[in-house]
């Protein structure tokens, strides 16, 4: 059985700061190497920006956790060149059953469609995710670039100034004092930064608690999410069955309110509550288990000043849907360009803003989606139930009821619709690729668009003619020409032409579209760079 | 846009009316509830037009009793 997360990955290691007379100052500290600081941290290092991760332990995540990530996660990772052993490991599923009862009353397809580099999603244990990470930090280690993890480096008090933040920091050989011009908190939802500041973290309590297993056996169980409502093995409750590598399997069995959360862990109260699910015969081992109660809420803002939030430090939302891992990722993705320009000057810390507000937009969306899904699992009222089941009723024959059944709805990356840093739509096209939105892949022969448009401005015209640079306030775009003819699916006529012949589009380092028109035009270019660096 | 029809408009208002009496009979109060959930839900995926519903939504709702 594979214990990865048992061996210190990032073990305590003397640093020359615990010798400094002066605390050292560093460009970006980041506390939490879980994947959103792992994340994090590895952008900026690419981008030569210094950054040191602190963690208070030294292993990958115990146990699997997140275990579900979504195709804009892996083109992240794609970036941060860590997607490959990701996707090579990963378990592939597009097929999820919904049972109510005693009976199957429906399956759906999350076809994905071609012409895209990663799959929709994959199953993959946080562990192995963290694990990825680790790997491509001592490789950026090994060229050299300016990144380093602490571990058993344990974060006890912070203090904030106008140009850095303090850190007192405990370690196996006692604590020293380290300072930094940027602080990322990436430190989970019960995050010790946000506590040690006092910020307030407001939301919706559910008083449903869950039993997450994770079992090894040799089943023959397909790769596919099984949801049950209400099963004759878990009566009046909820189940899911996913398969992760490894034979690994996430179970997740609804408990129900006010039980005694210590004796439902124990693997003799757990074992019975998996044979009646899995049969009686079925033979496997418990790697994991853990009982939770979840929040759906998130901070008023995730930047205060020089200290920035990322990831569940900053919201928390049900795990149905896999919301909260690949939110934290596009948290990463979103911050770690503009606090680039930032740092060199190329842009105002105003820019840093427009990270809280356009996260804050996807976590209000991510909150409400995860609300109603919670709704729909675990009904509050009578009436709620009646209605839940009246939908599953119907779902087996009639068509129309099955997108009201929600057993999760899965991550899929915000647009920022009114962001300011969006310029007007000026182009007649689709609306997938409306300014604010994460661009679509698309096949370029044998290649792919995304990674053409990694961590820059890119000017990408379709048929159109534009300067091969253009610079506005000390930041660059560059043009990548394309024309519908490199791409003869045409999914990069559909998903960024539609009925327009022409286009150009600004996107950001962070593959969102900023700006688009149908030809180029010099001002509304320069304009819409400004706009996107917070200068307008 | 269609609003919501709030004048008479059933093709025989006594007909459906005891049809839909005549649906609950020998239905105890659970299964008459079931019934009603079902009912709601294929009437409003009939309609479709997000404003229509929830004009109806409303108008249902405007009854405190």
């Amino acid at each position: 059985m594979n214990k990865i997360f048992e061996v210190p990955l990032y073990a305590y290691q003397r640093s020359p700061d615990q010798d400094a007379t002066i605390a050292v100052r560093h460009k970006v500290i980041v506390i939490g190497a879980g994947p959103i600081g792992l994340a994090t941290a590895i952008d900026l290092a690419q981008q030569g920006v210094e950054v040191v991760v602190l963690d208070d332990n030294d292993k990958v995540s115990f146990g699997s956790r997140a275990i579900c990530f979504s195709q804009r996660t892996l083109d992240i990772a794609d970036r941060l060149g860590a997607s490959r052993p990701m996707v090579e490991k990963g378990v592939q599923w597009d097929t999820g059953k919904v049972f109510f009862n005693d009976r199957q009353v429906y399956e759906f397809n999350l076809q994905p469609d071609a012409g895209y580099a990663n799959p929709a999603f994959i199953n993959l244990q946080q562990y192995y995710f963290e694990n990825a990470l680790v790997d491509r930090v001592r490789e950026l280690q090994a060229d050299g670039a300016p990144i380093e993890i602490r571990g058993r480096n344990k974060v006890e008090a912070i203090g904030t100034h106008d140009t850095h933040v303090t850190l007192e920091v405990e370690t196996p050989e006692g604590p020293y004092n380290v300072e930094a011009e940027w602080l990322i908190a990436c430190d989970g939802a019960s995050s010790p930064t946000r506590r040690m500041l006092g910020l307030d973290f407001e939301g919706r309590v559910f008083e449903d608690n869950f039993l997450i297993a994770d079992v090894v056996m040799e089943a023959d169980f397909p790769s596919e999410r099984w949801f049950w409502f209400d099963p004759p093995f878990n009566r009046g409750q909820s189940a899911l069955l996913h398969k992760q590598p490894d034979n690994v399997w996430r179970i997740d069995l609804q408990l129900g309110r006010d039980i005694d959360t210590d004796r439902e862990k124990q693997p003799e109260n757990v074992i019975p509550r998996l044979k009646a699910m899995l049969g009686e015969d079925v033979e496997f081992d418990l790697e994991w288990v853990s009982i939770y109660t979840f929040q759906c809420r998130r901070m008023e803002r995730f930047r205060y000043d020089r200290v920035l939030f990322a990831g569940d430090s900053a919201h928390q939302v049900s795990p149905f849907g896999a919301l909260g891992a690949n939110a934290g990722m596009q948290d990463a993705d979103n911050l770690c360009w503009k606090l680039k320009l930032v740092i060199d000057g190329k842009a105002p810390e105003l820019l840093l803003d427009s990270y809280s507000r356009e996260r804050v937009q996807a976590a209000d969306e991510n909150i409400t989606k995860s609300s109603r899904s919670t709704d729909f699992i675990t009904p509050k009222s009578e009436m709620s139930r009646l209605l839940r089941d009246a939908v599953l009723d119907l779902s087996e024959k009639h068509e129309f009821a099955r997108p009201l059944v929600n057993s999760g709805r899965l991550s899929t990356p915000c647009t920022y619709e009114r962001s300011s840093l969006s310029s007007a739509d000026a182009l007649n096209g689709p609306s997938i690729t409306r300014p604010g939105s994460a661009c679509p892949d698309a096949p370029l022969g044998d290649e792919f668009l995304l990674p053409k448009l990694a961590g820059k401005f890119t000017l990408l015209t379709i048929d159109a003619d534009a300067p091969e640079r253009i610079e506005e306030g000390g930041v660059e775009a560059t043009r990548l020409a394309l024309s519908v003819k490199d791409d003869l699916t045409l999914e990069l006529k559909r998903r960024y032409l539609g009925d327009a012949t022409s286009a150009v589009y600004l996107i950001r380092p962070d593959q969102h579209v900023a700006a688009r028109r149908d030809s180029y035009e010099e001002n509304t270019f320069r304009q819409a760079i400004r706009r996107a660096t917070g200068k307008e | 846009m269609a609003d919501l029809i709030l004048t008479a408009n059933l093709d025989d208002a006594d007909d459906f009316y005891a049809s839909l009496l005549a649906a609950y009979d020998g239905l105890d109060k659970p299964a008459s509830d079931a019934l009603n959930a079902r009912l709601i839900l294929i009437l409003a995926n009939h309609i479709g037009d997000a404003d229509v519903l929830s004009e109806a939504v409303k108008t249902a709702a405007g009854y405190s009793t």
